[in-house]
């Protein structure tokens, strides 16, 4: 399993901050088009991937375990 | 307990505890900014805004733009605490204090910290207008992220 935390608009539209799901191994783009056919979320393909609380390239892995975030375009300050 | 130099809060900030966290005695300047919540977007009349972060990576982003603060110009002792949650108009949502021997680098370094927490730091903003409301992507009104990901290894800012 892993974690995938929403924030802003994405968990909104989930109605829910973490959604868990089986995936073992995989590419972060593998897990981006899982998430996409999936939950039909917004904003993915504009949003950051971070693992485990550092931002992650498409082509690196994701592992059981990990703890993914996904990062809308960020709006502090 | 050392004071945390890189942090997200909930409560109003106390703007002299920031500050102090830079007191240096070879600082010959300190620069501060206050970001706060305006009214006024155009024609859009806000009546509050709602942040909210991924705080433990947020805490580490800050601390990243600190270390680049501090690889760009030597000397230089940075502090940042972003406010989260509900805020009023004119409250403060960050305060950005940085101290260096010299007045430039303390400018130069200040509003490099800036730009780097809305590029990098995951903190998002809800703006309540009058007739709706909407998490803002990009106050800037610029692409998102132009090259599809942000610049996460410290862009140069000269331009």
């Amino acid at each position: 399993m892993i974690k995938v935390l929403l924030f802003a608009q994405l968990q909104e539209e989930a109605k829910t901050d973490v959604i868990e799901i089986d995936f073992q191994e995989g590419t972060v783009a593998e897990l981006k088009n899982m998430l996409q056919s999936q939950f039909k979320l917004s904003q993915l393909s504009e949003s950051m991937i971070a693992i485990n609380e550092a931002y992650a390239l498409e082509q690196d892995m994701v592992r059981n375990g990990d703890t993914v975030a996904i990062i809308p375009p960020v709006s502090g300050g | 307990m050392p004071s945390k130099h890189f942090e997200i809060v909930k409560n109003p900030i106390d703007i002299n505890a920031i500050i102090q966290k830079v007191e240096d005695r070879n600082a010959g300047a300190i620069t501060t900014f206050i970001g706060t919540v305006r009214e006024l977007t155009g024609d859009k009349r806000t009546i509050y805004l709602e942040y909210q972060a991924y705080k433990p990576m947020a805490e580490k982003m800050l601390e990243q733009v600190g270390q680049e603060i501090g690889e760009k110009w030597s000397g230089t002792h940075v502090a940042i605490t972003h406010r989260i949650g509900s805020l009023n108009i004119s409250d403060i949502a960050v305060v950005i204090a940085v101290s260096s021997p010299h007045r430039k680098p303390a400018y130069q370094a200040n509003e490099y910290a800036i730009e780097r927490i809305k590029q990098i730091v995951p903190i998002w903003k809800k703006e309540q207008w009058e007739d709706g409301a909407a998490w803002i992507g990009d106050q800037l009104e610029n692409v998102p992220y132009p090259t599809g990901k942000p610049e996460i290894n410290g862009g140069d800012q000269d331009d």
